[in-house]
């Protein structure tokens, strides 16, 4: 959904116009839309045959509904807003401790900031649990973040490009970042925002993912198979950042 | 306190985020944030004279998060030390479990330490530091504070020598430039607490 939306600002910026979006018939997936509120934000960069339909009032496990980022002020709501709703769904579902909402919400907070801070243009975040009896058979929460920003190798080109020569691409601009915490900042305290969140993932056995330019690189907990690098994928223009925590094993 | 006693200041870090950035916000979060509670802070010490010793209360902060921390805890430590003109000793409070990780980890990624309330009247060193620093600050923060023709109750080794010297000039713990006894800076905000 917050790729969709990214591919309609984009198109829309190319063309000048709002572009077409059809959607599924399905009530499911219409319904399952509209609680996670693409509606609100799919209206301001898609031209729409259906009427929206927002989010009934039947139970939800949306810990955070699509919202745009775009000033610091956002962040500060999402964190307000996401506490309220994420005590409850990390231990009931993920049987994670109650205090976890804290590291949970600074994981949220710092995630959201890496695209004001860094990727210089707008973006969305969306959360959700999901009950992934046949992949996992266990609940995860599904964060994803996406922005229209320059990616991490434009962010980094500047500062770090000429000590990588000729080895300098997407790829190598995501280890700098994923792997070292090297930003654009000659500030030593920057750059530990995706440093920490990696270490919180890790502690929840957690799959935390970044996808800029041509590659991705991950971080892949034992559950997994994915490879930790792809390279030579679709361009994709500013970052994806998915972040899957999974519910704790019972001994 | 006398002319070569600290300036004593307790700051809310809590009631500075409600009166510097906006009485909307109720998490200490995003680096802007951060910066303008330090900022607000700063202008606070700039009342105090040239020796201070602070205590910078968390107690009424919900989340703090690694940006935040960083603007107000690591980059405040930092200016304080490489300041030459103003000697200013800082310890932080109410920094319970959900908010250690993000200060501990603020200043690990800077080599720098800080003495922390975890619990009410527990202080511990959190950040980097030596074995020896460890040590030598656990016998001067159970003393409480030693003259200064005592000071190998706490410094019994030439290693611990070096330890406690180090803790001085990292703005660990205090000397009296007047009577050389060493303090633990806990017992010298206890007053404010």
């Amino acid at each position: 959904m917050v790729a969709l939306l990214l591919a309609g600002s984009l198109a829309g910026e190319s063309s000048g116009t709002f572009p077409h979006i059809e959607l599924p018939e399905s009530q499911d997936v219409l319904g399952y839309l509209g609680r996670m509120g693409f509606h609100d934000q799919a209206h301001q960069l898609f031209e729409f045959d259906t009427p929206a339909r927002r989010g009934g009032a039947r139970p939800t496990d949306v810990l955070l509904e699509i919202t745009a980022i775009d000033t610091n002020h956002d962040v500060h709501e999402i964190v307000d807003r996401v506490q309220t709703r994420a005590g409850e769904i990390l231990t009931s579902k993920l049987g994670y401790p109650a205090a976890s909402v804290i590291p949970f919400s600074v994981m949220l907070s710092e995630v959201c900031q890496n695209i004001i801070e860094h990727a210089d243009g707008p973006g969305w975040v969306a959360a959700q649990a999901y009950n992934w009896a046949k992949r996992l058979g266990r609940f995860v929460i599904v964060i994803s973040v996406m922005d229209r920003g320059r990616g991490f190798r434009g962010s980094l080109s500047d500062e770090h490009s000429a000590r990588y020569g000729d080895r300098w691409s997407d790829s190598t601009a995501l280890e700098a970042a994923f792997l070292h915490g090297l930003t654009r900042f000659a500030d030593p305290g920057r750059g530990q925002g995706l440093q920490q969140i990696r270490k919180q993932v890790r502690k929840w056995s957690g799959l935390i993912s970044v996808r800029s330019g041509t590659a991705r690189i991950s971080q892949v907990p034992d559950w997994d198979d994915s490879p930790p690098m792809v390279d030579g994928m679709a361009p994709l223009p500013g970052a994806q950042i998915g972040i899957i925590l999974p519910a704790t094993v019972q001994p | 306190m006398s002319a070569h006693a600290p300036d004593p200041i307790a700051i809310d870090v809590g009631e500075v985020l409600q009166r510097s950035v906006t009485s909307l916000y109720s998490s200490l979060v995003t680096r802007p944030t951060g910066r303008a509670v330090r900022m607000a802070i700063e202008t606070q010490l700039q009342g105090a004279g040239t020796l201070s010793i602070s205590l910078i209360d968390f107690s009424e902060v919900g989340i703090i998060d690694f940006s935040c921390a960083d603007e107000v805890v690591a980059k405040l430590l930092q200016q304080y030390l490489a300041d030459e003109a103003r000697d200013a000793f800082f310890v932080f409070r109410g920094v319970r479990e959900p908010h250690h990780p993000q200060v501990e980890g603020v200043l690990q990624r800077q080599h720098l330490a800080a003495v922390v309330e975890v619990e009410p009247e527990r202080f511990t060193l959190v950040g980097t530091f030596t074995d020896g620093e460890q040590r030598v600050w656990d016998r001067l923060e159970r003393e409480g504070s030693v003259e200064a023709d005592a000071v190998e109750r706490i410094a019994p080794e030439g290693v611990d020598e070096e330890a406690l010297e180090s803790l001085l000039s990292r703005g660990l713990a205090f000397r009296s430039p007047q009577s050389g006894r060493v303090h633990a800076l806990s017992r010298l905000v206890a007053h404010l607490m």
